[in-house]
């Protein structure tokens, strides 16, 4: 497998806001590569940097084995993205839209290849009709269209599927999972929502602050071998010191502030159940999750004991 | 580079905001047109007054060769608002469109970019000022004739012959584009600090509307400083209009009475140019696109 | 006592006397002068016609005269404009000794363009003249006006100098030349737009207080053929 992005301690700061700091990561030939972080962690400003709209303060990118800096245009020729949303020229037809973007990516497209792309995101109807009377979903389909007009190996999608309504996401999510299966591209693809990268991606960044919280394959981040289960009782300490004490104890985790946390197999949560039962203990409530929703949602509510996680 | 500019000039006249100034012109200019055929002679009138005193000037001064000097008199001066219009939106717009994120990441360098811009930007000018001749010189050559050019000057009159004016509007009409374009590269070079057009084309308007002010006023403080304003030097295609006189006091057909005030002011105009457009390269190249 | 006064009255009477005879003899001259003027019923002359006024600058320009008795006049220019004294001023002659009613006294001689002329000084009689005094520098031999200084209420002075040729004989000349006095000029700055006002101040100097100039060369003329009224409106 190919490495098509490496990125090395990658910096970008704003005055004296840190917006990405010291950053690696690589993403190889034919990843689904989920980049997931809250708004503002820094996910945005790595995209822009990956695709030139911003200079990074320190640090390298490598796409295509090229550094980026200096084969700019070679490396962009083979990349289609759609950052945030996707604006395009409102006073034109989508047609004309794709057709404008197509020739700036250094292809000449005959008719029938610019509808195929329009008909392939469910626009060929309306490919003569102004932008300005679609939709946001129809929007983001034509922005998607004109990120692969020109067939690039590498897709990015920013937030793709911001201001969509459920079918809108769930055609978007479709489309990346084709994409990736049917036509083998490299795609990177970020949002706040863990629910949309869990399931597309083959490989999650989390990063928060600018930094890298973690990186993985889905397959290890979603195993489920490592479910975490979190038990709320009424009495938190007398039912930690049972567990303590029984089977489950090097299943324990670092206690939380309303809950005590264990770490097992998804299979073994019956017993658990079980076994709480006969300690007689007051639960309130167990809720068991897989690692990585675990992980994001310790992020995304703030709460920062995420160490146990960092092995 | 070449598709980049056929792309930019294929924005620009697909947006109905570029045939405002278009629109805005032909009105001004019939308007003008047809208060001068109504009332030419009054206005003759009044413009030669101060020489009734002691001449009398027969003939038809109001012709079309005067009425597209009146016109250029009056339009040189709103024109570069309705230059800055565009010109101040190329980049702001696309910022505020969102577009200008998605023309960065296509294979193309940011100085391709901007050059391909600017000349879109000076072939929207030079084809706003080709419109403004069709209207202003050969529109009021077919309304009024052609005859002898009667102008009034601050300190003299010029009466330059029908046979020896078109080359001078040929090159009245190649400084205005000079003049033109420098508003233009200006208002190119002001539209990256915004993300919305209306600050740098309400900046742009100002600037030449306070410049103009200045370049105007004859205060001894003001004329100081007036030979390093722009806007001075955009009016020197009046020059065109003096011509030289012999030992005699005739005029010498085929010449102009300060040809180096001419070349002088295009050199500066010129100079204005290169400034703004390579200033607007140099931040366009560091500029973090966030918008 | 008597005899003094008496003396003098004598001396009154004799100058009065030749002072009469010889004004009735200037105004016989210019009735000389006029009857050959009025040999001529109507003309069309083709010529150039030179603007030097300080203050302008013009080119020079093909003009057709028109004139028909008695004292239409009129100066086109080809396709042009034409910038003249103000009242069209006739320059043509018959206009400066058209009055019936005057006084020609004679004011010695003098040379002009090499002929000896005499100098007769018209003064109008009637009160409500436009001319208060014409001074005409006669070429008797010839009976041709050499030159002509006319003083106006309103318009100022004129000098009016004429060259003849080949038509001497119907005393028109080959060339004329107009001269006038300029008012100060001064546009406002409003209607002609002009920022800048860099006129150095000795040109400036040099335009006030000169006199301004027409100068017409003749180059044909068409004499008595007939011009129609319409030509003068």
């Amino acid at each position: 497998m190919q490495p098509i992005i490496q990125v090395k301690s990658l910096s970008k700061s704003f005055g004296t806001f840190q917006a990405v700091n010291n950053l690696s990561f690589t993403v190889n030939e034919g990843d689904v590569y989920g980049f997931l972080g809250q708004n503002g962690a820094g996910k945005s400003t790595t995209i822009r940097m990956l695709l030139t709209l911003i200079k990074p303060t320190s640090g390298e990118i490598k796409i295509f084995g090229l550094p980026l800096s200096s084969h700019r245009n070679e490396i962009l020729k083979n990349i289609g993205a759609v950052i945030e949303k996707p604006d395009v020229y409102k006073y034109l037809s989508a047609y004309d839209n794709l057709k404008l973007f197509a020739r700036l990516s250094g292809g000449k497209f005959d008719y029938q290849h610019l509808m195929n792309q329009l008909e392939m995101v469910g626009l060929a109807e309306r490919a003569k009709d102004k932008v300005k009377t679609y939709s946001q979903g129809m929007k983001q389909r034509l922005g998607i269209a004109i990120a692969l007009v020109h067939n690039p190996k590498l897709i990015i999608l920013d937030e793709p599927t911001n201001g969509l309504d459920p079918q809108g996401i769930a055609d978007i999510r479709n489309l990346i999972l084709r994409l990736s299966r049917e036509m083998n591209k490299t795609i990177v693809v970020s949002s706040h929502l863990l629910t949309e990268i869990e399931q597309i991606a083959t490989k999650v960044l989390i990063i928060d602050k600018g930094k890298k919280l973690i990186e993985g394959s889905a397959s290890e981040l979603f195993d489920e071998s490592q479910t975490i289960v979190e038990i709320e009782t009424l009495d938190n300490d007398t039912t930690l010191k049972q567990l303590q004490q029984s089977n489950w104890k090097n299943n324990l985790q670092p206690k939380r502030e309303h809950a005590l946390v264990l770490k097992l197999d998804r299979k073994e949560i019956p017993q658990l159940h079980k076994d709480l039962v006969a300690m007689n203990a007051a639960v309130i409530s167990l809720q068991p999750k897989h690692s990585l929703e675990d992980y994001f949602l310790q992020i995304t509510s703030g709460n920062q004991h995420v160490d146990a996680f960092t092995n | 580079m070449w598709t980049l500019l056929q792309i930019e000039l294929y924005k620009i006249f697909r947006r109905p905001r570029t045939y405002i100034a278009f629109v805005a012109i032909t009105a001004l200019i019939t308007i003008v047109q047809l208060g001068l055929k109504v009332d030419g002679k009054e206005y003759a009138a009044f413009v030669t007054a101060d020489l009734s005193n002691s001449l009398q000037v027969d003939g038809k001064i109001i012709n079309g060769y005067f009425v597209c000097y009146i016109l250029l008199q009056l339009l040189l001066v709103h024109v570069p608002l309705l230059i800055a219009l565009i010109a101040a939106d190329m980049i702001s717009g696309e910022a505020n469109m969102g577009t200008l994120r998605l023309m960065i990441t296509k294979p193309i360098s940011r100085t391709e970019f901007i050059l391909a811009k600017f000349f879109a930007a000076s072939i929207y000018t030079i084809l706003l000022l080709i419109w403004l001749a069709i209207l202003a010189l050969f529109l009021s050559m077919l309304i009024f004739g052609t005859d002898d050019m009667f102008l009034m000057k601050n300190n003299y009159a010029v009466q330059i012959e029908n046979a020896d004016i078109f080359w001078r509007y040929a090159g009245a009409f190649g400084f205005a584009c000079l003049a033109m374009i420098t508003v233009a590269a200006l208002g190119f070079f002001l539209s990256q600090f915004a993300e919305n057009s209306i600050g740098p084309i309400v900046a742009t308007m100002s600037v030449i509307i306070f410049f103009t002010i200045l370049s105007t006023m004859s205060i001894p403080i003001f004329n100081l400083i007036k030979p390093y304003l722009f806007t001075t030097h955009m009016v020197a295609w009046k020059e065109f209009f003096d011509v030289k006189v012999n030992a005699d006091n005739e005029t010498i057909k085929g010449t102009i009475q300060n040809p180096g005030k001419l070349i002088n002011s295009s050199l500066i105009l010129v100079a204005h140019i290169i400034l703004f457009v390579s200033a607007s390269i140099y931040v366009f190249k560091k500029k973090d696109v966030l918008s | 006592m008597v005899k003094q006064l008496r003396k003098i009255t004598l001396f009154l009477f004799i100058f009065h006397f030749s002072l009469l005879s010889h004004a009735q003899d200037m105004t016989s001259l210019v009735q000389k002068v006029k009857a050959k003027l009025d040999l001529v019923n109507d003309y069309v002359a083709e010529g150039k016609m030179k603007t030097d006024v300080a203050f302008i600058k013009a080119p020079v320009g093909k003009v057709k005269v028109f004139f028909k008795k008695p004292n239409q006049f009129k100066i086109k220019r080809d396709n042009g404009i034409s910038i003249l004294p103000k009242g069209g001023v006739s320059v043509n002659m018959s206009s400066l000794i058209e009055m019936n009613n005057y006084v020609a006294l004679s004011a010695g001689d003098a040379v002009i363009d090499g002929s000896k002329t005499k100098i007769v000084k018209l003064l109008p009689m009637n009160e409500g003249s436009e001319i208060i005094l014409t001074t005409l520098y006669i070429d008797e031999s010839n009976l041709l006006i050499k030159k002509a200084i006319t003083t106006t209420k309103e318009n100022g002075t004129y000098e009016m100098e004429f060259f003849y040729g080949q038509y001497a004989n119907y005393s028109l000349p080959d060339k004329v030349i107009f001269a006038f006095n300029t008012k100060d000029y001064k546009m406002p700055k409003g209607i002609t737009l002009e920022f800048d006002d860099d006129m150095s101040k000795d040109v400036k100097e040099k335009m006030k207080g000169k006199k301004g100039k027409v100068e017409i060369t003749y180059t044909s003329y068409i004499i008595n053929k007939g011009i129609d009224n319409s030509i003068f409106k």
